[in-house]
């Protein structure tokens, strides 16, 4: 029977189905970082179990990490946190990527490019943007404390089966549009609960056409769109992807090839049914911008903040409540919207590639006076990579803070944060209330719109903005 | 986990449509390592002044509304980060269950919960029950006509019975396994620990490096 992608992860790691319907589903591999697991070893300690593969377990600091002084933990709740982490994995024999080891970053970043992100494994980790790892083909998902401590103990979780959601881009991207913007505007269309319950797939001639940093933008904001996993089958940019770079837990060699075989097996059979569907023209997505506080508070950046009695999915309520929030008239242009921060960074969009486009746009400009401009790298390998090929001197020259790998102001655990008020134009994922600091409004943008309007002080249609011209350089 | 079998409390309202999980819980309060101490926090944001002091604004500080242990809202409830500490926040603020609408949004069928908030929920014997959208709409109506409006929630009939002078009640579905899970307070490890052979046996064929 044909069968998804999907289908046919799922079905390789079914251990037992047991009396009541659940799948106790295996889990290839478990990441950690420190918020969400000291509850979790606490449970395993008190239980007297013990990590069952802390080999299949690999362990970060990302959350609380001060990007400016990453060494220097000045909250002590945070430090107590980190430190947390550090013993619990020092007990456990799990591997764990601080700073000291070159290879800390955000969990979702260095998952990829260490090589521990594979096509057709389980992964979770105890964080909701895990979906991020499924631009592999790999079947990933974000779980609570609880699900880890599960984990942790039995290498498996209880399972139902999810439903099925194609989403099928067809056309192209216009020039300036980005990935970010497809997965903005298919946010937009089916709502943040529109993927409740389902695993998404994205395929389809545009899909096929990204890098796999552009694809691993979708996949990571599956979950604002409801889903717990997105996946994009694997094919030749896979590969690559695996096959460059230094990714010592990749397999290599004859191994490497072995495994490329069964990857080419992954993708959905022709024939294979999807529980729903949508097809969205790529062609028609314009650069996208969020003018509320959810994600699928958003609309064209040719548009206008909306009529609280026009938008879909959302009651009139909401939305009052929301531009109440933001700040925000109704029939206010979104190119008349003027940011106080522009944050680059985060697990959606703070990858090597991200940083080279914005560096191209701003190259050789200076910022926009009146705001603030934090480029923040997704891990210190980014790091190490944007500065060997000098974009660091182009963001401090444009007037940007340059900082260290960690989660930053995506959600403000740590000090860099919005004050109230505050509008940021954000490459991150979230723009829910008091997300990047209490009283902060955030617009969620892709790196390039981000960049322009850092440029120019308030948003632009990137398309038909001058500097344009510098992303074909 | 305290098993759950029948609750009877006030209810209190809370019309607000994708609360997320960094409206229940905002991120300073993730910083602990402890699993409790999260009630006095639980929707900080909109529950207290930038003094410190209870915001009278919000309904959840309402007097009519203090004590109660049934929380009602609007659809899509518990969006966004997976983190398990909103449960526990409604937990140890005192709720023992929250009712959400299923909503038709553009043809579909949209769930009253998120998916990790309501797998969340489970493993903690926090009850998500599911309405239609006019079943909560209708619960919303009584709450603001009745002051002091007792529901209770048994979970063997699947039922929530609202005290007004002539009962309202209504039904609702639930997944066999989560209702077992409930009912009976299971400690998921420890049954999965049962089946330690087959998870050995699994691993034995199973290539972790190839996923299969």
């Amino acid at each position: 029977m044909a069968k998804t992608l999907f289908q046919k992860v799922w079905d390789a790691h079914v251990v037992k189905t047991l009396a009541d319907g659940t799948v106790l589903l295996y889990i290839d591999r478990h990441l950690v970082h420190e918020v969400t697991s000291p509850q979790a070893f606490e449970g395993l300690r008190l239980s007297k179990r013990k990590v069952r593969r802390p080999e299949l377990t690999f362990s970060t600091l990302d959350h609380n990490v001060p990007t400016d002084d990453p060494f220097n933990i000045k909250d002590p709740i945070s430090k107590a946190q980190v430190e947390a982490l550090i013993a619990n994995c020092r007990d456990n024999g799990i591997k764990l990527f601080d700073y000291s080891t070159g290879q800390q970053g955000i969990v979702h970043t260095i998952g990829p490019e260490m090589g521990i992100t594979l096509p057709g494994l389980t992964i979770v980790c105890g964080d909701s943007h895990t979906s991020t790892h499924g631009a592999f083909g790999t079947l990933a998902f974000g779980i609570g404390t609880s699900e880890v401590e599960h984990v942790l103990a039995t290498q498996t979780l209880r399972q139902t089966l999810p439903k099925t959601f194609k989403v099928e881009f067809t056309g192209r991207l216009q020039r300036g549009c980005t990935s970010k913007d497809m997965v903005l505007k298919l946010i937009g269309l089916i709502g943040t609960a529109g993927g409740t319950g389902y695993v998404m797939e994205y395929c389809g001639e545009a899909i096929r056409a990204l890098s796999m940093e552009a694809r691993m933008t979708i996949c990571n904001m599956s979950i604002e769109g409801g889903a717990r996993a997105g996946m994009i089958a694997p094919d030749d940019t896979t590969f690559q992807y695996i096959a460059s770079g230094d990714r010592p837990y990749a397999p290599q060699g004859a191994a490497l090839d072995a495994a490329i075989a069964y990857w080419k097996t992954l993708p959905t059979d022709e024939g294979a049914v999807f529980d729903r569907t949508i097809t969205i023209n790529t062609s028609e997505i314009a650069p996208q911008v969020t003018w509320g506080t959810s994600p699928g508070m958003v609309t064209d950046v040719t548009g206008v903040v909306p009529d609280p009695d026009k938008v879909p999915g959302y009651s009139r309520r909401d939305v009052e409540q929301a531009l109440d929030y933001m700040g925000l008239k109704p029939g206010m242009r979104m190119t008349d919207v003027r940011p106080d921060t522009i944050f680059i960074g985060s697990c959606t969009n703070a990858r090597i590639e991200d940083l080279r486009k914005v560096a191209k746009l701003i190259k050789g400009r200076k910022k926009a006076d009146s705001l603030r401009v934090l480029v923040v790298p997704g891990s210190q390998q980014v790091r190490r990579q944007a500065e060997a090929e000098g974009l660091d001197r182009i963001f401090m020259d444009f007037g940007a803070e340059w900082r260290h790998a960690g989660c930053s102001m995506c959600l403000g655990m740590n000090p860099d944060q919005l004050k109230p008020g505050e509008r940021s134009a954000s490459t991150s994922n979230r723009n829910f209330e008091g997300r990047q600091g209490k009283g902060g409004r955030t617009h969620l943008v892709s790196p390039e719109m981000a960049a322009a309007a850092a440029v120019e002080g308030h948003f632009v249609d990137i398309r038909t903005w001058p500097g344009i011209e510098a992303l074909a350089s | 986990m305290e098993p759950f079998s029948s609750h009877r409390g006030l209810v209190a309202i809370l019309d607000r449509a994708n609360v997320d999980t960094d409206a229940i819980i905002p991120k300073q309060f993730l910083k602990s390592i402890k699993r409790t101490g999260f009630g006095e926090s639980l929707f900080f944001d909109w529950r207290y002044l930038p003094d410190g002091d209870p915001d009278p604004h919000f309904i959840l500080n309402h007097p009519r509304y203090q004590g109660a242990s049934i929380l009602v809202v609007r659809n899509n409830f518990g969006c966004g980060s997976s983190r398990e500490h909103a449960v526990w926040a409604i937990m140890q603020y005192g709720f023992k269950a929250v009712i959400a609408p299923r909503q038709e949004i553009g043809g579909a069928q949209v769930p009253g919960f998120a998916d990790i908030f309501r797998n969340n929920s489970v493993k903690n014997g926090l009850l998500t029950i599911e309405l239609s959208a006019d079943e909560v709409d209708k619960i919303f109506e009584m709450v603001e006509r009745n002051k002091g409006l007792e529901a209770t929630i048994d979970l063997d009939e699947q039922r929530v019975v609202l005290h007004l002078p002539e009962e309202l009640s209504f039904h609702f579905d639930i997944d066999p396994v989560v209702k077992k899970h409930l009912r009976h307070g299971l400690d998921d490890i420890a049954l999965t620990l049962e089946h330690e052979a087959a998870i050995a046996d699994f691993e034995r064929r199973h290539n972790v490096q190839m996923a299969r």
